[in-house]
């Protein structure tokens, strides 16, 4: 029993993960490192790296200090009733059931050139949809739970007892948030700040169908690779790929790191 | 600072934790909130560092209303049942954190911080984690904390609750003298009776959101106004009707069922007949058991329909259960409408008189 | 000045409470206005299309099979990184969590090599004339890679918490090894395994990077739901699209709410 559970896992792992990842490398320089090299650097993929970068600074900054302010707002505000922070609990968990593609589409029909409100600030010329804006918005809308649901626990756990000793010594809010909360929170901060890093760089669906995925334009990364697979470019595909993969790879070794530290 | 409580009430949804409260605490007391759980003494004390918002009264300090002030300018200083020590700052930095809020200077905040280390005795911890201490170290540091920016005002919450018995001993007398020394007016709540009865100068015994009596420790003891306070500090007999006890027939018979007779052991004499003082007070009773209690024997004896603890001193001779024994009640307090009464036992007073 | 900060902080809540309502709540109630601004019969007639049920039913259909599937491995695993000790566990242990931190699109771009013709896999399967990719086996197997994770992480921590003396007093009172599993050990995973299950149906159905690198476009037969509507926006047919989405939504959202309900009643006891 023990050895075939072991061998069961060492052949799921194998077949999953390992050598899945060992084909995209494999593909990857397939043609040399000259192909996965000119790959990467052909302008087409330089820009869709610099969107997806400002895409996952954009999101992580916000979702940052929104996420932190809201689960501060649900957790110590008792100002506001049992019965709405209940709700506005509920609410943070939607967007995980919500498939991507419908995030997505949620931003289309809101604010697509074809509703009121789209006309409107198309003719301001602010575009949303199509561009920078609406992919912002809807990769916040996907990764909005992950920081709420790191800090709030954290939150609970630390309690309000140091918090009330810094007021009884004379401090205000503002340094006792970042003398005595934030050193709590801060790894719980940090995991969520990775987690929000890595789905905002790996979201495809919401980001395909708010993008357009218009080369040279709105194309991050990942609606890239996508698009070089239906292009049967697998090289291309590929050697993006593997630069993702390499990269979710130091995403969870930081986690790991860091749900260490936040133990301690 | 002197302290004026006036018809304090907190609710929490349908519960009352504080209801009606009214006290004056003069300049320099330390104060002992005495309780059992779930008295409301922690939302008493949480209402005065103004963590809490009183749902109605008012709390003067010097005689000046401060319900409208935040913690932060309330000039107090609060220990924590469980310390609440910044647990990733170093003892001195814990100790250091209301001085850099008054934007004290630097060299003035480490001789503050260091003249506090020496008070609690801790030299060479300085820079220890919280998490690196002894539980009776930490209760020193938050001490040393909340003394630091010289508050007014010294408000304890269970200071020892999670100390082990003997530092506990230790601990409180330590702090009675760093408070004298200081010389500032505290109030510290425990559950604890002897604690209280040791430390305080004055106890307030708390009971489901009400204050039950204020003052010194043997005032309270001695003169309980509630059948509470008598039950509640020191060892008691509590019996329901004063009715058939020798030497106090003559006691008004209460008709309520919420009167109670308090009788405390020491006031019961229990001996054979030689023994007893005067004779001619005292009742038959027959012992049902005999304990030993450390500084006295613990009687407890049957007396017509009651059954009575008594002390008896250790140097008589031991009574055996089962033997028949005289019983002389030397005094009672008869609680009834609201009133508590003192009462000595009458055939003991005629006698002497006779003599 | 305290009047100046509660105003403060009394803005700085709104705001992030008005951040939070116009980002989530908005644009789920949108979806809902749009797929029912027609009207119920529209709405009805638009999803009782058999194109829109199909597809929704075969979405249900391959992700029940993909958390079955994954219910039962993730048990084993969880059981085998927890229990024994082996060459590479810890290792294996912090790649569980790769298919999270993987961008789906290469989730589904290392599904489609490993049953391509590169492959030896896929050639072997070539040469017996079974085709996957393109077909629902490689969709399920798309489901498995990205919900691999829950079943184990919702497992494992149950598997350290039991009490190894719970086990032992089962076989002091005479129970078999397989007795004690199922009347000790099981309950004690139970929660995590129904928990892990329902999080990784609800994720199944929703998936849309890895489905679509190698689902086919056979209405009923392998066109998923979020493809279906990825279909209609890319043809400009948005409330076709909101059509499906609220069916699906719907779906998830009973889930989603039944995995909450779940985890309360677990952490009420
Ligand atoms: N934040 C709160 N929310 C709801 N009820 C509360 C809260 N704080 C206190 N209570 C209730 O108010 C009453 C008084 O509580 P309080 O903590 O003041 O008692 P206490 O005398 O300090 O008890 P203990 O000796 O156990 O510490 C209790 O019934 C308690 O359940
Ligand atoms: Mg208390």
């Amino acid at each position: 029993m023990k050895k075939l559970n072991i061998t069961v896992t060492y052949l799921v792992f194998l077949l999953l993960l390992i050598i899945p990842l060992g084909q995209v490398l494999s593909s990857a320089f397939s043609t040399g490192f000259s192909g996965f090299w000119s790959a990467l650097t052909d302008p087409q993929a330089l820009h869709a790296f610099l969107i997806s970068g400002i895409l996952v600074g954009a999101v992580t900054a916000l979702n940052t200090l929104f996420g932190v302010l809201l689960a501060m707002l649900l957790v110590r505000e008792t100002g506001i009733s049992r019965r709405i922070r209940q709700f506005l609990n509920a609410v943070v968990d939607l967007p995980f059931a919500v498939s991507p593609i419908i995030g997505g589409l949620m931003i289309l029909l809101l604010l697509g050139p074809h509703t009121a409100l789209g006309a409107f600030l198309e003719d301001h010329g602010v575009k949303i949809v199509f561009a920078l804006p609406g992919m912002i918005l809807a990769t916040l809308f996907v990764t909005f739970p992950l920081m709420v649901r790191e800090v709030m626990p954290v939150l609970q756990e630390i309690g309000t007892d140091q918090e009330e000793a810094a007021y009884t010594l004379g401090a205000g809010s503002w340094r006792t948030f970042w003398r005595v909360t934030w050193p709590s929170i801060r790894w719980g901060v940090l995991y969520g700040v990775v987690l929000t890093v890595a789905r905002a760089l790996g979201e495809f669906g919401a980001v395909l169908v708010v993008s357009g995925n218009i080369i040279n334009k709105t194309q991050s990364a990942t609606t890239l690779v996508y698009q070089q697979v239906e292009n049967f470019n697998f090289v291309a595909a590929n050697s993006l790929a593997f630069v993702l993969a390499g990269f979710s790879i130091v995403v969870l070794m930081t986690l790991e790191w860091a749900k260490r530290r936040k133990e301690v | 600072m002197q302290i004026e409580v006036r018809n304090l009430s907190k609710k929490f949804g349908r519960v009352s934790a504080v209801d009606h409260v009214n006290f004056e605490i003069e300049q320099g007391k330390l104060i002992g909130l005495l309780g059992p759980s779930g008295g409301g003494k922690t939302t008493i004390l949480r209402m005065l560092a103004g963590l809490e918002k009183p749902d109605a009264g008012e709390i003067l300090f010097q005689g000046n209303k401060v319900n409208h002030l935040p913690p932060q300018e309330r000039g107090i200083g609060f220990v924590f049942q469980n310390y609440a020590l910044f647990k990733h700052m170093s003892v001195f930095d814990n100790i250091a954190f209301g001085l850099t809020v008054q934007r004290k200077s630097k060299s003035e905040i480490r001789d503050r911080v260091h003249e506090m280390i020496e008070l609690i005795g801790l030299q060479g911890l300085e820079n220890r984690a919280p998490h690196q201490l002894s539980g009776g170290q930490r209760q020193r540091v938050a001490f040393a904390r909340a003394l630091a920016p010289s508050p007014q005002l010294l408000l304890l919450d269970e200071p020892f609750a999670a100390i082990d018995a003997k530092v506990r001993k230790e601990l409180r007398t330590w702090l009675r003298e760093m408070i004298s020394r200081v010389g500032i007016t505290s109030i510290f709540v425990t559950h604890d009776q002897e604690e209280a009865v040791e430390v305080a100068d004055e106890i307030m015994i708390i009971n489901q959101g009400r204050l039950e009596q204020k003052g010194t420790p043997w005032q309270v003891y001695k003169e309980p106004l509630t059948p509470f306070v008598a039950g509640f500090l020191g060892e008691s007999n509590l019996l329901h009707n004063p009715a058939h006890i020798v030497g106090f027939e003559s006691a008004p018979r209460p008709h309520s069922e919420k009167a109670r007779v308090l009788i405390r052991p020491e006031a019961i004499e229990v001996g054979r007949e030689h023994e007893i003082s005067n004779l001619s007070a005292a009742a038959l009773g027959i012992v049902r058991s005999v304990q030993f209690r450390g500084s006295v024997w613990q009687v407890e004896v049957e007396v017509g329909e009651h059954r009575l603890l008594a002390h008896r001193t250790l140097e008589k001779e031991t009574l055996l259960p089962g033997e028949q024994v005289a019983v002389l009640i030397h005094s009672l307090h008869l609680f009834h409408d609201e009133q508590s009464l003192f009462l000595e036992n009458e055939l003991k007073r005629a006698n002497t008189r006779a003599i | 000045m305290i009047q100046n900060k509660r105003w403060l902080r009394r803005s700085v809540q709104s705001t992030v409470l008005v951040y939070f309502l116009l980002l989530i709540l908005v644009p789920i109630l949108g979806i809902y206005v749009q797929g029912l601004s027609g009207g119920w019969a529209h709405f009805a007639e638009s999803i009782l299309q058999p194109i829109a049920w199909d597809s929704v039913l075969l979405t249900i259909k391959l992700a029940v099979i993909a958390t079955l599937i994954n219910t039962a491995l993730g048990t084993m695993l969880a059981w085998a990184l927890v229990r024994y000790r082996f060459p590479g566990r810890r290792l294996l242990n912090s790649l569980v969590d790769l298919p999270f931190a993987l961008p789906t699109a290469v989730g589904g771009l290392m599904i489609l090599l490993l049953l391509g013709p590169q492959s030896w896999l896929g050639s072997w399967l070539a040469g017996h004339n079974i085709e996957i990719v393109y077909q629902q086996p490689a969709i399920v197997l798309a489901m498995i890679f990205v919900t691999f994770p829950f079943v184990i992480r919702t497992i494992q921590p149950l598997l350290e918490e039991l009490d190894p003396s719970e086990e032992e007093a089962s076989y002091t009172l005479g129970a078999t090894r397989s007795g004690t599993f199922w009347r000790v050990i099981f309950p004690a995973m139970r929660p995590g395994v129904i928990g892990g299950a329902m999080l990784a149906f609800s994720r199944a159905l929703a998936e849309f990077g890895a489905v679509v690198l190698v689902a086919g476009n056979i209405p009923g037969k392998t066109l998923t739901a979020s493809v279906q509507i990825y279909g209609n926006v890319e043809s400009s047919n948005p409330s076709g699209a909101a059509a499906v989405s609220v069916l699906l939504l719907t779906l998830s959202f009973l889930v989603l709410w039944s995995v909450n309900l779940l985890t309360e009643r677990k952490d009420a006891r």
